[in-house]
């Protein structure tokens, strides 16, 4: 393969703190040389004057859907629906049919990935066998076959003691336990966020409270186990408020936040479309508020996008019969741009490193930085390029967003992982 | 009664809630209903039959249980002349796992000229409006609005107290599962009624009070009752209750039934009303609800004439 000279991009990477105009020198598959004006005769040369060099972008919190639900989307078209949002890398959620609860769901997984193409894929097996939150899986066993993190994500741990045997296995092995944050019994039947919304639309509420005391509960379990708790998907100021805290006193917790969280509010939910219908719901302006300043003030450590692909016909009903769950990748840098970035609320710096060395860190994947000898995964992208999303130009295999036809500023441009290029808008 | 033609046309194509109407739109659909009426000034009148609709075809759709709403609709376009087809769902590919959606697309391509919806699930109506050019008539749907009945309501309170601005209206019972509390809200708020919610507190959130203007909640009853010129009572609706919100029906009884000593607290010409079906002793006493001062009856009967006044304003279109 030719070398690729990538010239005269704003090269970020936020792990080394580096923000200047460099040449990218990219031969074997890794990276040889970050540096002002590289000349090299034998090199195919990417020109990014006008566009961000970072290290790729990985998505932790994303549902390939495969196996069991080709329908809605499979390890093929999931991760070229990544590429094309900028992703190099994604985890994907154990909730498919069979649930990654054993080492033959995750070799399978890792085996279509390898054939899917060249996107990182890293599976998440479960806490609990079939996630059904009575016996502990087979967590070892799981780490062992290749799997990063566990989590039973969708179906949130209710008892407290079966979180804290997975924890202790956590610790031993170094990985950490995401926890979708809900209390099934506050949230019971809930179908959108409680509040002013929900009793308009007289549909049952999910309280932001529901998310708020499993929180704390395992902040508690953190810091008694040792073992790192990530929370997936964080929705409400007041959870938010439990993570700050809880990280002010060293407990080993992490968080991420959805682009639709920190994007839309409950008011969407008005019109009764489904694809407003997400768990954890869309909250209140005051939340959104929140989020946004969690993002800046670095207690959020990653953008994730709960990409929840569904066949269009389950979305086709009424809000309260529809599944929960929307797409998310091939929006989501598009949207931290123009909410977090052009709003100024955060840098450009910030930006990549919620989208790359912080969901590294907080998974413990490998990545995530730009350096000399490294793998070459790198996401180049446009801050100011004007667009329209349409789904029916999407490369996901569903159409589930409700971003649909709208129009950004910015989006990515190249997707490189191992010196390939994988995308090229 | 001789055949008018409509010029007059309502600023949207169905009837999905009171909350999008206008003030326009409510005033022209009263205006109608007025003629319909068999009782003015309490003294009946003949019932009036047309044949305005002719020719033109009802579906009625309830997917959820009803006697007198489902009754009403089928009096009320008989009334005017129309075919009325009741999809019976119990009989019907409904049963079959047929979706909502498929079910609806193919009652919408026999072409009927309006469909009344009745479901359990908030929002279906504005779902299935989504996906036909037939005229939905909101029925009621889950916990959100049931407009027709609304519209019932402020006929009544007109025929009683010849005006809704100024009025106080106390709606009391379960607000939260209520969507004849949510249209109501809307519609008086709407015209400048001070409305006062009360009930057992979780069935009576204070959120309540962002959903328009001029609405209060009271966690007293007597608050709420305290210089009513309408008291409404709402069901206690047990079936759309996942956990008990309270003790019992004898506790709620105990607190907040409506008797003859609560309604004392109200304007000493204070009407009642009750949506119906009633819980005589649990939410009404059997004494206030066979009292002259209950106006049950006469909503039943304005019921009649709201709807008719609806299917000559969204179904009267020229085919």
């Amino acid at each position: 393969m030719k070398p690729l000279l990538i010239k005269n991009g704003r090269v970020i990477d936020p792990a080394s703190g580096l923000d200047a105009r460099r040449d990218v020198l990219i031969e074997d598959g890794r990276i040889t040389a970050i540096d002002a004006a590289i000349s090299r005769a034998d090199a195919e040369v990417l020109d990014a004057a006008t566009l961000v060099v970072a290290p790729g972008f990985i998505d932790i919190h994303v549902h390939l859907r495969e196996p069991g639900k080709e329908g809605a989307e499979t390890i093929v078209t999931g991760t070229r629906a990544a590429a094309a949002g900028g992703f190099t890398a994604v985890a994907c959620m154990p909730n498919t049919q069979p649930v990654n609860d054993n080492p033959m769901v995750t070799r399978f997984i890792l085996g279509q990935a390898a054939q899917a193409g060249p996107v990182h894929v890293y599976p998440i097996g479960a806490v609990t066998k079939n996630s059904a939150g009575e016996e502990l899986a087979e967590i070892e066993s799981l780490r062992a076959a290749g799997a990063v993190a566990v989590t039973d994500d969708g179906r949130p741990v209710a008892s407290a003691r079966l979180l804290r045997r997975a924890l202790e296995y956590c610790r031993a092995l170094d990985i950490p336990l995401i926890d979708h944050c809900e209390d099934p019994e506050l949230a019971a039947g809930g179908v959108m966020h409680e509040g002013e919304w929900s009793l308009r639309l007289g549909l049952r509420g999910i309280p932001a409270l529901a998310e708020e005391l499993p929180v704390a509960r395992n902040a508690r379990l953190a810091a008694e186990t040792g073992a790192r708790v990530h929370i997936a998907h964080l929705s409400t100021g007041s959870a938010l408020d439990v993570v700050r805290r809880a990280k002010q006193q060293g407990v080993p917790i992490t968080c991420e936040v959805t682009p639709h969280h920190f994007t839309l509010t409950d008011e969407a939910c008005r019109d009764y479309d489904t694809r407003t219908k997400m768990n954890p719901p869309l909250r209140t302006a005051d939340d959104v508020a929140a989020l946004i300043e969690g993002l800046a003030d670095g207690t959020v450590d990653a953008i994730a996008c709960d990409h929840a692909p569904h066949v269009e016909t389950e979305k086709q009903v009424d809000f309260e019969s529809a599944p929960f769950g929307i797409t998310g990748l091939e929006t989501a840098l598009a949207l931290a741009l123009d909410k977090l970035y052009h709003t100024g609320k955060i840098s450009l710096p910030r930006l990549i490193e919620l989208f790359s060395s912080g969901p590294a860190r907080a998974l413990g994947l490998p990545g995530g930085r730009l350096q000399a000898g490294g793998p070459a995964d790198l996401t180049l992208f446009d801050p100011e390029r004007r667009w329209t999303y349409r789904v029916s130009e999407g490369l996901s295999k569903s159409r589930n967003s409700p971003f649909d036809g709208w129009s950004f500023r910015g989006c990515a441009v190249v997707a490189i992982v191992g010196g390939q290029v994988i995308f090229r808008r | 009664m001789p055949a008018r033609k409509t010029a007059a046309r309502l600023s949207q194509p169905h009837l999905l809630g009171i909350e999008p109407l206008s003030i326009e739109d409510m005033e022209l659909i009263l205006a109608t209903a007025r003629n319909y009426q068999t009782r003015v000034a309490g003294q009946r009148r003949p019932v009036p039959r047309s044949d305005l609709l002719a020719g033109k075809t009802l579906v009625l759709a309830f997917f959820e249980a009803s006697t007198r709403t489902r009754i009403s609709f089928e009096i009320a376009a008989q009334r005017l002349g129309m075919d009325v087809v009741d999809l019976a769902t119990e009989a019907s590919s409904v049963q079959k796992g047929e979706s909502l959606l498929d079910t609806v697309k193919t009652l919408s391509a026999m072409r009927p000229d309006a469909l009344v919806v009745r479901h359990r699930g908030s929002g279906v109506p504005h779902f299935l409006a989504r996906h036909t050019d037939v005229p939905i008539l909101n029925a009621g749907d889950g916990a959100h609005e049931h407009p027709t009945q609304a519209l019932l309501d402020a006929l009544t309170i007109l025929d009683h107290k010849q005006r809704l601005e100024g009025l106080k209206v106390a709606i009391l019972g379960d607000i939260l599962h209520s969507r004849v509390a949510r249209s109501n809200i809307h519609l008086l708020a709407k015209f400048g009624v001070r409305v006062a919610l009360g009930g057992p507190p979780p069935l009576v959130p204070k959120e309540f009070e962002r959903l328009a203007p001029g609405l209060t909640v009271c966690s007293r009853l007597e608050d709420a009752l305290a210089g009513a010129d309408v008291v409404m009572m709402l069901r206690v609706q047990l079936e759309r209750q996942r956990e008990p919100l309270f003790a019992s029906p004898g506790e709620y009884a105990r607190h907040y039934c409506l008797t003859p000593a609560r309604l004392a607290q109200a304007k000493p010409d204070a009407i009642v009303m009750h949506p119906g079906p009633f819980l005589r002793g649990i939410d009404i006493s059997g004494e206030v609800a066979d009292s002259p001062r209950s106006v049950i009856p006469h909503q039943v009967e304005n019921g009649v004439a709201v709807r008719m006044a609806l299917l000559e304003l969204l179904a009267g279109a020229p085919a």
